[in-house]
């Protein structure tokens, strides 16, 4: 049973770091994002540094969102999700597996890399490890509620923009937190770890939840 | 008509008339029969309801006038939760029970809801302008109830994209249960964060903090909104029982179409 797990894991990680998969992706869209904010809001560092939490976050979130619809998509479309279905597996572990997969090649990526964009949105130098620290707590949560959402339309031809519209208001807890973690990291009333413990706790329901969700969504469109 | 049933009811009698209108021709005789009625009562209530809100309930110390947005946007606060719960019972329906009619609910339900949360929304906005100075503020609870209706458009949308109906049932059933957390945090923003939308006053503990002479015109309207949607509801839901039987003739009629032409064409 673990190896069919890790083989699901393992297929999916090579899929996401091939030519093509799209892992890379994620992270050059995230910097891209960063990278258009000071375009809009002008080059004011003292503004940047105190919406830089928020504007990593809401990069990060759109970043998990976009590649989102062919999570499930591209394995229903090549039949392999039909083997994963008839397989030993619980579907509940397969979907587990994939999850990871999702979270490793995109939101651990975009944590690791949050640091260095904060640089470019004038982050304290302080505040980069708690920022990082947020978003690598926080994304598995995006992950995983992100997985429910692409099962739901795993059939579907064209998907598109359909899966970040029925996935975005369910991740509002999770930003809200995420953000209200990272500033409290460079400076606030309240204490750092009060919503990073919530962010944490946000990420394990939604590891179970969206992992059962999937399972179930993936069951009722055989 | 309905028919009385003489033998006293018991479980066993309300589950098998749950089941006989689980028969789609069954619910059409029985939502043909129940709809002027509840349209009926409902063109009462709001008729009484918007009398005494309009003419009979005084003007607030502090609001004056505005007050009486309140009469509109509060039901329609509670309808837009009411539905979305009615979504997910019908949800639950639609995973558990396999109940032929809860996909039909649901799938009408939402629009309703939908437009509930967009009138409680805008109704805030023109209420909130005189009041707190501003359309909108982004405080707990308006940010919950703007949530709520977001996920209101995901489920339509998703109701949209998926053409095959018992299959998208499903898949709106599962995001339905998913997007339910919701619901408690709206009910339960104006407790946990203390922001500018004032605390429950009608269902709290201790009774209601509002005057009889404006609770009333509320209450009834409230019901009188409620079966409105009610009976907008059975509509929508006996449009969805048609557009489904014309989607099935259709494929039937095509299929027969397709076998003809195979026998007309020698192999």
């Amino acid at each position: 049973m673990s190896r069919a797990f890790l083989a699901i894991l393992q297929r999916d990680l090579v899929l996401a770091t091939r030519a093509g998969g799209g892992g890379e992706l994620a992270l050059v869209f995230f910097l891209t994002l960063v990278v258009l904010v000071p375009f809009a809001l002008g080059p004011d560092l003292n503004l940047l540094s105190r919406i830089g939490p928020a504007i990593l976050w809401l990069g990060a979130l759109l970043s998990v969102l976009i590649g989102l619809d062919r999570l499930f998509q591209s394995d229903e479309d090549d039949g392999s999700l039909d083997l994963i279905r008839s397989s030993a597996l619980p579907l509940e572990l397969a979907v587990l597996a994939k999850g990871l997969a999702h979270w490793l090649t995109t939101g651990l990526p975009l944590a690791l890399a949050a640091p260095l964009l904060g640089l470019l949105v004038a982050l304290p130098a302080e505040a980069m490890l708690p920022v990082s620290a947020t978003l690598l707590v926080g994304t598995p949560a995006l992950s995983f509620i992100g997985a429910a959402g692409a099962a739901l339309t795993a059939s579907l031809r064209r998907g598109g923009l359909i899966v970040p519209i029925l996935v975005a208001p369910l991740t509002v807890p999770v930003l809200i937190f995420g953000v209200s973690a990272a500033n409290a990291a460079i400076g606030g009333t309240i204490p750092f770890l009060t919503p990073f413990l919530i962010l944490c706790a946000l990420s394990l329901i939604a590891l179970v939840v969206g992992t059962i969700a999937a399972a179930v969504a993936l069951r009722q469109a055989e | 008509m309905l028919k009385l049933r003489r033998r006293p009811r018991d479980f066993a009698d309300d589950m098998a008339s749950l089941i006989d209108l689980a028969n789609p021709t069954r619910f059409m005789r029985f939502s043909a029969a129940l709809l002027p009625w509840l349209a009926g009562v409902s063109v009462l209530l709001l008729a009484v309801g918007l009398y005494l809100a309009w003419f009979v309930a005084p003007a607030d110390y502090q609001q004056g006038e505005t007050i009486r947005i309140m009469f509109v946007h509060v039901p329609a606060a509670w309808l837009a939760l009411m539905f979305y719960t009615l979504m997910a019972v019908s949800a639950l329906g639609t995973l558990v029970w396999r109940h032929p009619l809860a996909d039909v609910a649901q799938k009408a339900a939402a629009p309703i809801g939908a437009c509930f949360a967009l009138i409680c929304l805008l109704t805030g906005a023109f209420w909130g302008k005189p009041m707190w100075g501003t359309y909108w503020v982004w405080d707990a609870r308006l940010t919950s109830v703007l949530v709520l209706f977001l996920i209101y458009l995901g489920i339509i949308a998703l109701w949209r994209v998926l053409d095959e109906p018992s299959r998208a049932g499903r898949a709106v059933a599962i995001l339905t249960l998913i997007g339910f957390v919701n619901v408690p945090i709206i009910k339960f923003s104006v407790d946990w964060w203390n922001t500018l939308h004032q605390p429950a006053s009608v269902l709290r503990v201790g009774g209601p903090s509002i005057h009889p002479s404006m609770l009333w015109p509320l209450l009834i309207l409230a019901l009188g909104f409620t079966f409105l949607a009610l009976a907008l509801h059975l509509v929508a839901m006996r449009a969805e029982i048609m557009r489904r039987r014309v989607r099935t003739l259709t494929i039937l009629e095509a299929e027969r179409l397709d076998r003809l032409a195979a026998q007309a064409v020698p192999a």
